[in-house]
C-alpha cells in the first residue's frame, strides 16, 4: 500500500445522506476478477445517463451533467465531502476499491457504516469524521464558483483550508500508524516475518510429515 | 488446573504470536484455492509485487463453476470461463498446485481435500468458502474465510484470529437404521437453531459420533456453519488414521509412526470443561426433512409441516409464513405427501462414495416417478465418479432413469447451468434451503441420500425405513 502523505487536493461535495455500497458501486460490476479498474463505473447509476453494463467503454456513455462527479469544478478531485452514514450496505470491498481507484484519497462525513470505515485503511483511504455543522460549512464553500482546496496532513490530524483555516481532526493511533507508513494487514503481519520463521523451523521438527514439499 | 479440550490444543499448538488484547497470529498449514474467492486476492499479491509465503502449503481447482455435461466441450458462460481460467493462471504464475478441470482428481475442494490426504489431523485447514468446517472431521481446525483473509494467507501463510469459545454437542447410545449424519446433522440444528454454535467451536462426542463413519462425519463437520459456528470438531480415532493411511498426501513409513503418536493425542482430556454443552439421543433421531428455508426449519419424516399459529413468539411465527408461501406448502401437511419435481443428490455434505452406494442401495432395480422431472447424482470428485462406475452404480442410477453426472457443486448453488425452475420443488443432499440458492424461485428440502433417492422412486417424501 502507498504510504499516506501530506497532499493538497479538490473537494467534490456529494450531498446526500445514506450513500450505499451498491450506489458506490452497483452489483452487475461485482462479477468482475479484479479489484481495480472500478473508478469509471464509480457512482454508475448517478454518473451515467443509461444503465451501466460491465465492459462497455464509458467514454462513450452520455454524463448526468447534475452530478457532482461531472461538474467541471470537480475533475481531479482527491476529497470525497459526504453526508451521514456514507458506505451502509454490503461487506464486500469493491466499494473502498472504486472510491481509490477514481483518484479519491479521503473522505470526510459526519458519519460512516462500520464495515465500510474499517475497510477503507485496509485500502490506503482516510476517511474523517467531523461534527455536522462543519461539514455543511465545508458544504457552503466546496459549492462557491471556485473548487475548494484543503490540505491534508494526516500526521497533524488537521485539515487546512486556502483561507488558512484549520480544522483538527480524530483517527485511530494504530491506524494512522499504517496508513502514515502505507502498512495494510498484510503489510503488519510481515513485520513480525521473524516470528514466523522461528514457528516454522520449529514445527519442521515437531511435526515434519506437516512440511513434505510435493 | 482443568484439561484443555482438542480445540484448545489445536489453537495452542498454531500461535504464532499473541497480541495483548488476545488477538493471535495463528499458522495455516493447508489452504484450499477454488475460482469464486481467490482472484482479486491473487491480483492483490500482484499489486504489491508480493509472492506467497508457501506456496506448495496450497491446493487449488475449480469446483463452483464447472459443467457436469460435455466437459471437454469447454464453458458456455463467458464470467464462469473467465474465473476457472484465471485460477489457472494464477496457479501457474504463482506455482500453486492445482486440480484443473481436466485433472482426473478434480472435484469440491472440500471432497477433494481430505481423499488426497491434503487434509490431515491436527492441521489448520482454511479455503474462502464457509464450508470448509467440514474438515474438522479429522481433528483438524478448519474454517472459512473472505477473500481478504486469502490474500493474507497467501502472502503470510498466517491469519489475525481472535480464539472462539467451546461447545460440545454429545450423540450418545446408537442411531437406528436409515437415520444417517445428514439426520443427526439436521436434528443439531432444529435442536439449537442456526445461531446455536455462533461464537463457538463445536466438538461433536458420543457413541452415535463416534459409531460414523469419515464419511459420515464429514457429512457433520460441513452442517456445522448451518449451525452458526465457524468450525467443527472431531476427535481422531482408529477410523481417521485407517482413512488417512496410504493417501497421496499422507505422511509414509517413518514419519507415519511419528504423525500417529501425535495424532493420537487429539482428543479433548477427561476432565476439559466446555463453555457449552448438549446432549442428543440417538435413537430418538428419525430421518429429517427441512421444510422451510432455513435449516433450522426441520422436521421428522413421520412429523407434518409446523402450523405458525401455534409458534407462540411473533417474529418467529411471521418468519415461518413467510417460509411457507415461499415453500408452497400448507400447515398440517404430512411431511410424506410433499410431492417433490427434481432431486438432486451431490454437494460438499454428500457426494462422497458412501453417499452413492447408500443412494444406490435403495434404488436398485427401481425407476423414478414420472412425477420427477429430473434426478441428478453428481459425484463430489472425479475419483469419486471412477470407484463408483467400478462398482456398477452409475448402471444403477441410469437405469432408474437418474443422471450420472461429472463432479462439481453443481445444483448445490446453481453457479452452472444445473438449477430448479421459478416454483420447482427439490429434494437435496446440499446444506442450505435459503431462497433461490438452487435456482431464484427454487425450492429446497434438505435431506440424506437415502431419503433424496427415495423420494425420487416414490415421487414424494418416503420414510426410508419402511422402503
Ligand atoms: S458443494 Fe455447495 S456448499 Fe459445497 S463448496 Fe460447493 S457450493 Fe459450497
Amino acid at each position: 500500500m502507498q504510504a499516506f502523505n501530506t497532499f493538497t487536493g479538490i473537494v467534490c461535495p456529494l450531498d446526500r445522506a445514506n450513500v450505499d455500497t451498491d450506489a458506490i458501486i452497483p452489483k452487475q460490476f461485482l462479477k468482475s476478477i479484479k479489484r481495480t479498474g472500478f473508478g469509471p463505473n464509480l457512482f454508475d447509476e448517478w454518473r451515467y445517463l443509461d444503465h451501466g453494463e460491465p465492459g462497455q467503454d464509458c467514454s462513450q456513455r452520455p454524463l448526468n451533467p447534475d452530478f457532482a462527479l461531472n461538474d467541471p469544478r470537480y475533475q481531479g478531485a482527491q476529497i470525497l465531502l459526504a453526508r451521514e452514514n456514507f458506505g451502509c450496505g454490503s461487506s464486500r470491498e469493491h466499494a473502498p476499491w472504486a472510491l481509490a481507484d477514481y483518484g479519491f484519497r479521503v473522505i470526510i462525513a459526519p458519519s460512516f457504516a462500520d464495515i465500510f470505515y474499517n475497510n477503507c485503511f485496509k485500502n490506503g483511504l482516510l476517511p474523517i469524521v467531523l461534527d455536522a455543522e462543519t461539514v455543511d460549512a465545508l458544504f457552503g464553500k466546496a459549492g462557491g464558483r471556485e473548487a475548494l482546496e484543503i490540505t491534508v496532513d494526516l500526521a497533524a490530524q488537521t485539515l487546512t483550508l486556502a483561507d488558512g483555516t484549520v480544522i483538527p481532526f480524530d483517527v485511530d493511533p494504530f491506524r494512522k500508524q499504517c496508513l502514515l507508513e502505507g502498512l495494510d494487514d498484510i503489510g503488519l503481519t510481515l513485520r513480525h516475518t521473524d516470528d514466523i520463521k522461528a514457528y516454522e523451523a520449529r514445527r519442521r521438527r515437531e511435526a515434519p510429515w506437516l512440511f513434505q514439499e510435493r | 488446573m482443568c484439561g484443555k479440550t482438542l480445540y484448545d490444543k489445536l489453537w495452542a499448538e498454531h500461535v504464532v504470536r499473541t497480541d495483548e488484547d488476545g488477538t493471535a497470529l495463528l499458522y495455516i498449514d493447508r489452504h484450499l484455492v477454488h475460482e469464486v474467492t481467490s482472484p482479486q486476492a491473487f491480483e492483490g499479491l500482484r499489486l504489491a509485487g508480493r509472492r506467497p509465503w508457501r506456496p506448495h502449503a496450497a491446493l487449488a481447482m475449480p469446483d463452483h463453476n464447472v459443467p457436469t455435461v460435455n466437459r471437454e466441450q469447454g464453458i458456455e458462460d463467458p464470467i464462469s470461463r473467465l474465473q476457472v481460467e484465471t485460477l489457472d493462471e494464477n496457479c501457474r504464475t504463482f506455482d500453486i498446485p492445482e486440480f484443473s478441470m481436466t485433472d482426473p482428481r478434480q472435484g469440491i475442494v472440500h471432497v477433494v481435500g481430505p481423499e488426497e490426504g491434503a487434509t490431515l489431523p491436527g492441521m489448520t485447514v482454511v479455503c474462502g468458502d464457509s464450508h470448509t468446517s467440514t474438515h474438522g472431521a479429522f481433528g483438524a481446525l478448519a474454517f472459512g474465510i473472505g477473500t481478504s483473509e486469502v490474500e493474507h494467507v497467501l502472502a503470510t501463510q498466517c491469519l489475525i484470529q481472535k480464539k472462539s469459545k467451546n461447545m460440545r454437542v454429545r450423540v450418545e447410545g446408537k442411531a437406528g437404521t436409515g437415520v444417517t449424519a445428514k439426520d443427526i446433522a439436521l436434528a443439531i440444528i432444529g435442536e439449537i437453531g442456526t445461531a446455536g454454535g455462533t461464537g463457538y467451536v463445536i466438538e461433536f462426542a458420543g457413541e452415535a459420533i463416534r459409531d460414523l463413519s469419515m464419511e459420515g462425519r464429514m457429512t457433520l463437520c460441513n452442517m456445522t456453519i448451518e449451525a452458526g459456528a465457524r468450525a467443527g470438531l472431531v476427535a481422531v480415532d482408529d477410523k481417521t488414521l485407517e482413512y488417512v493411511r496410504g493417501r497421496p498426501f499422507a505422511p509414509r513409513e517413518d514419519l507415519w509412526e511419528q504423525a500417529v503418536a501425535a495424532w493420537r493425542e487429539l482428543h479433548s482430556d477427561a476432565d476439559a470443561v466446555f463453555d457449552r454443552e448438549v446432549v442428543l439421543d440417538a435413537a430418538a433421531i428419525v430421518p429429517q426433512v427441512t421444510w422451510g428455508t432455513s435449516p433450522e426449519m426441520v422436521a421428522p419424516v413421520t412429523g407434518r409441516v409446523p402450523d405458525p399459529s401455534a409458534e407462540p413468539i411473533e417474529v418467529k411465527a411471521e418468519g415461518m409464513r413467510r417460509a411457507l408461501a415461499y415453500m408452497g406448502l400448507e400447515a398440517g401437511t404430512p411431511i410424506t405427501e410433499i410431492a417433490v419435481d427434481k432431486v438432486f443428490i451431490g454437494s460438499c455434505t454428500n457426494s462422497r462414495i458412501e453417499d452413492l452406494r447408500a443412494a444406490a442401495a435403495v434404488i436398485k432395480g427401481r425407476r423414478k416417478a414420472d412425477n420427477v422431472r429430473q434426478v441428478l447424482v453428481v459425484p463430489g470428485s472425479g475419483l469419486v465418479r471412477r470407484q463408483a462406475e467400478a462398482e456398477g452404480l452409475d448402471r444403477i442410477f441410469i437405469d432408474a432413469g437418474f443422471e450420472w453426472r461429472e463432479p462439481g457443486c453443481s445444483m448445490c448453488l446453481a453457479m452452472n447451468a444445473d438449477r430448479l425452475e421459478p416454483g420447482e420443488r427439490c429434494a437435496s443432499t446440499s446444506n442450505r434451503n435459503f431462497e433461490g440458492r438452487q435456482g431464484p424461485g427454487g425450492r429446497t428440502h434438505l435431506v440424506s441420500p437415502e431419503m433424496a433417492a427415495a423420494a425420487a422412486i416414490a415421487g414424494h417424501f418416503v420414510d426410508v425405513r419402511a422402503f
